[in-house]
């Protein structure tokens, strides 16, 4: 019985994603779409992915990770980088970015495994801190790298471009502050969808199996699940690099959406781990779902408050309180259940 | 060749002997009890055993083989099991799933195969349903396996606690209180589930415990611990009687 | 020469961060929230004094009282509208909400004073001390700064460890339900701790934009992210540790920014974050904290 009712739960998750596409697909041949929304579209999509990934970590594994945004960094730079590097080697844009989707993957979860090494010892709020050092070390590095490449390979430097010591065939494909550009934007909304629901495999079918189970063990009790005989650090590794590397395939959806891609505090820096996180605590953690409609919600509602001009930031900010206040606060919790006490009596009492 | 023989061992925390010079040797299928009064450490002579701790000085033998120093998983991999003083269960998981958790190493596939729904996915999770509904029906929580662990009454947290650790197979099994917080009535039906475990499962149990009717029903030898000492050990009516446990439990 | 002198600005930027890392601290130690907002705070110091002196010509030491008046203040309806209603609640829950407060203050302050940055006068005017025949010169701002920053940390200990208020905050900091149960009054406790950590923000942020003078509504934020690296580092609740951590953080900021890369210093200053927290997993002066089985 259990078993058809999460068959049942996932088969929803993955029909709302699939009626957000084919709506959209309606709304763009009717000419109902602005091309405000269009251009919102993949930025959806890489939020949602962001956030199902993160709620991995934070939701599933339950340790609090503040540096998510470094891994869509790495995963964006490593992504772009390839399709820019294989530019002559490889001529059709999509095998590239199909490739490069590959390897941002790849370097992420890599990475997610070299940084959770360490890391994962901490707890709660000092592993928080660090995984966000660790997203702004990427962040910060990655703005200041310099790389290029001519006949003899790669050059790297830390100060500019002369430094980088190349010869006449060379060109420059990380430029410091600049980053890299001229990526070709292959990225389209139907390629987002299709990673969404990649990603929604990988979370949803992982849960709901043997590792999964030991990883929500170990986040229900720690002690407990040593004492069964789970391996805590491999399956808190295990967690961590695949939220990481799903974040990088988010990266790379980020890299081949725009020409120029440079590291910045607002794409890649703490305050944006921070709003991923914030979409995955207001979306439940553990709801898989929850997390999709809460990056959907969020991400639109500052577009759909664009007419207030000024004040939309400011309302957000009062809607995020507020909605923590009245979803979390023990008050607040105990008058809704009053509440719907009430309302239950009421019904008996008409029927 | 005995189940579990422990040979002199010792820990201290900062200067304290918490466990000093312990010895035990328990045979296999035995019921046996560590009691004693509050903090003489019973818990910390768990903790030793599994691995929590690793003991200063002396051995621990299971089934003929050392564990001493052996991790926790390790240990559990060995062949012992435990439950907690305060319950800890997979709180968020389904009593079905709690259960699941302690078949880990038994009932396996990779973490590819579970991504991906291959076949060995569904032929094993089949198989470890099956396990885990025959052991919660030993306890009689084969009714509320859909439940959340957290939702479950005290008493019946408590056996599923046991059911999980027996998933894991062991060949020895740790009980802390298990009769904790229950009623006269639930801990009789405890009493009869134990030895259930015990001649149906072919294990060997060691269980502290502070109820009294409980260690004098089921237990077959006891050793009484005072001030991280060995104060005696024997048969369960010879230590009962002794007069230096009752002054140990009720003072001088 | 030079490296003294920048040993004595990156002490100085460390008081800043010291200020600062003690209302991190200090709510952290009493309240188990890590208060987001409390860079934001100084940013909003910083805006009142600029407005006060300025905008409308106060002298300056006045235009830094009504900072620090109005960042209590501030501090204070924060934690009441915001927070308390959250006891109790997860930390997670408790977090988020001091993010949306963080994003409240910055859009609020962007209302008001737009995005340009404003140029902010410097609240000190003390001559500039010339040693060793002019080859060592140490400004009046490190100087105020440097001073500032032991007065305070001396009169905070003094406040904690004298009067019964701070003796309050001490029980809270240690165990929470004991101290009710003792009969102090925990909300009250918490608020004082919110006034204290705010007033702190706002003579922070007159010091931090006496030696940086732009200011623009994200101004707090990243000194505050590094002060909250500085409490962390220290040991997270610990008051020594902060000024120890304060301290640390910012000389190498300012000696790798001289001696490495201007660019990579934020950089190096988390990657030795990361170092000590993997060495010492609760920071210099935390206490260790182990689970019970």
């Amino acid at each position: 019985m259990k078993k058809n009712k999460l068959l049942i739960q996932n088969s929803i998750t993955y029909a709302i994603i699939i009626g957000c596409w084919i709506l959209v697909q309606i709304l763009a041949s009717t000419g109902h779409m602005t091309s405000l929304m269009k251009g919102l579209l993949v930025p959806l999509c890489i939020y949602v992915i962001m956030a199902v990934s993160l709620n991995l970590t934070v939701g599933i594994l339950g340790e609090l990770s503040l540096g998510h945004a470094g891994f869509m960094c790495l995963g964006a730079f490593s992504g772009a980088f390839f399709t820019n590097c294989m530019a002559n080697v490889i001529p059709s844009v999509q095998v590239r970015f199909f490739f490069a989707l590959l390897i941002g993957a790849l370097v992420a979860g890599v990475f997610g495994i070299l940084i959770g090494i360490p890391v994962l010892r901490l707890r709660g709020d000092y592993l928080a801190i660090v995984t966000l050092a660790f997203g702004e070390i990427i962040k910060n590095l990655l703005n200041a790298i310099y790389v290029g490449m001519d006949q003899s390979g790669f050059h790297f430097s830390f100060k500019d471009t002369t430094s980088l010591g190349m010869d006449d065939t060379g060109v420059v494909i990380i430029k410091g502050a600049q980053g890299i550009t001229g990526t070709p934007k292959a990225a389209t909304f139907t390629i987002g969808i299709i990673l969404v629901l990649l990603t929604l495999f990988v979370v949803l079918n992982l849960i709901n199996s043997r590792s999964g189970r030991a990883i929500m063990a170990i986040r229900d009790n720690r002690i407990a699940a040593e004492s069964v005989g789970i391996n805590i650090t491999k399956f808190k590794l295990m967690a961590f690099s695949i939220s990481a590397s799903l974040a990088g395939v988010a990266g790379v959806l980020y890299g081949h959406n725009l020409s120029s891609l440079a590291a910045t505090p607002k794409n890649f820096g703490y305050n944006q781990s921070i709003m991923i996180l914030v979409f995955v605590v207001l979306g439940g953690l553990g709801n898989i779902r929850g997390s999709i409609i809460a990056a959907v919600v969020l991400t639109m509602l500052p577009e759909l408050l664009r007419g207030l001009n000024d004040y939309r930031m400011l309302i957000y900010a009062i809607v995020l309180i507020v909605m923590m206040i009245f979803n979390s606060s023990p008050k607040a919790i105990e008058m809704r259940s009053v509440f719907m006490d009430k309302i239950k009596k009421n019904r008996k009492e008409a029927a | 060749m005995a189940m579990l023989e422990v040979k002199n061992i010792s820990i201290s925390f900062g200067g304290l002997k918490a466990v000093n010079d312990f010895s035990v040797t328990i045979e296999k299928g035995q019921l046996y009890g560590l009691i004693g009064p509050n903090g003489a450490g019973k818990t910390t002579v768990f903790n030793l055993l599994t691995g929590v701790y690793k003991p200063d000085t002396g051995t621990i033998l299971l089934d003929g083989k050392n564990i001493t120093g052996r991790s926790t998983i390790e240990i559990n991999q060995d062949g012992i099991a435990r439950t907690f003083q305060n319950i800890r269960l997979f709180k968020e998981l389904s009593v079905l799933d709690n259960v699941k958790v302690g078949l880990h190493n038994h009932f396996k596939y990779s973490t590819i195969e579970g991504i991906l729904r291959l076949p060995r996915y569904y032929k094993v999770e089949k198989q470890m349903n099956e396990r885990a509904m025959e052991l919660l029906k030993v306890f009689e929580l084969d009714s509320v396996a859909d439940y959340k662990a957290s939702n479950l009454p005290y008493g019946a947290q408590r056996k599923l606690e046991i059911a999980r650790a027996l998933a894991t197979e062991p060949k020895l099994l740790l009980l802390d209180e298990p009769a904790a917080g229950m009623n006269p009535n639930e801990t009789a039906e405890l009493m009869d589930t134990i030895r259930f475990v015990r001649d149906n499962f072919d294990m060997t149990i060691l269980l502290i415990e502070h109820d009294m009717k409980l260690v004098s029903g089921i237990c077959e030898k006891l050793t009484v611990l005072n001030f991280g000492q060995v104060l005696t050990q024997g048969d369960t009516q010879t230590v009962l009687n002794d007069h230096r446990v009752i002054t140990a439990y009720l003072g001088e | 020469m030079s490296f003294l002198s920048y040993l004595i600005n990156g002490i100085s930027l460390g008081s800043i961060y010291a200020i600062i890392a003690l209302g991190y601290t200090m709510v952290y130690g009493i309240a188990r929230m890590l208060n987001f907002a409390h860079g934001d705070i100084i940013m909003v110091g910083g805006f009142v004094i600029f407005t006060c002196v300025s905008t409308m010509g106060f002298p300056p030491l006045v235009g830094v009282l009504v900072a620090v008046i109005a960042c209590t203040v501030l501090g204070v309806m924060i934690e009441r509208v915001a927070y308390k209603p959250l006891r109790g609640a997860s930390s997670l829950a408790v977090l988020i909400t001091a993010i949306g407060v963080s994003y409240l203050l910055q859009n609020a302050a962007l209302l008001i004073f737009g995005s340009n940055a404003r140029q902010f006068t410097s609240v000190v005017n003390v001559p500039s001390l010339k040693l060793a025949g002019g080859a060592l010169s140490i400004s009046g701002v490190t100087m105020v700064t440097i001073l500032t920053c032991i007065i305070i940390m001396a009169g905070l200990m003094t406040f904690i460890n004298k009067t019964k208020i701070g003796q309050a905050m001490l029980a809270v900091s240690e165990d929470t339900g004991a101290a009710t149960l003792m009969g102090i009054d925990v909300n009250r406790t918490i608020a004082v701790t919110f006034a204290i950590g705010s007033a702190l923000a706002a003579i922070a942020g007159a010091l931090l934009c006496s030696t940086y003078p732009s200011l623009t509504p994200y101004t707090g934020s990243m000194p505050g992210i590094k002060a909250f690296v500085a409490a962390v580092f220290g040991g997270i609740g610990s008051i020594p540790g902060a000024l120890i951590g304060g301290i640390l953080l910012g000389v190498i900021e300012n000696l790798s920014k001289a001696y490495i890369s201007s660019q990579l210093s934020d950089a190096i200053v988390f990657a030795v974050l990361i170092v000590v927290l993997l060495v010492r997993p609760t920071g210099i002066m935390g206490k260790k904290i182990t689970e019970k089985v």
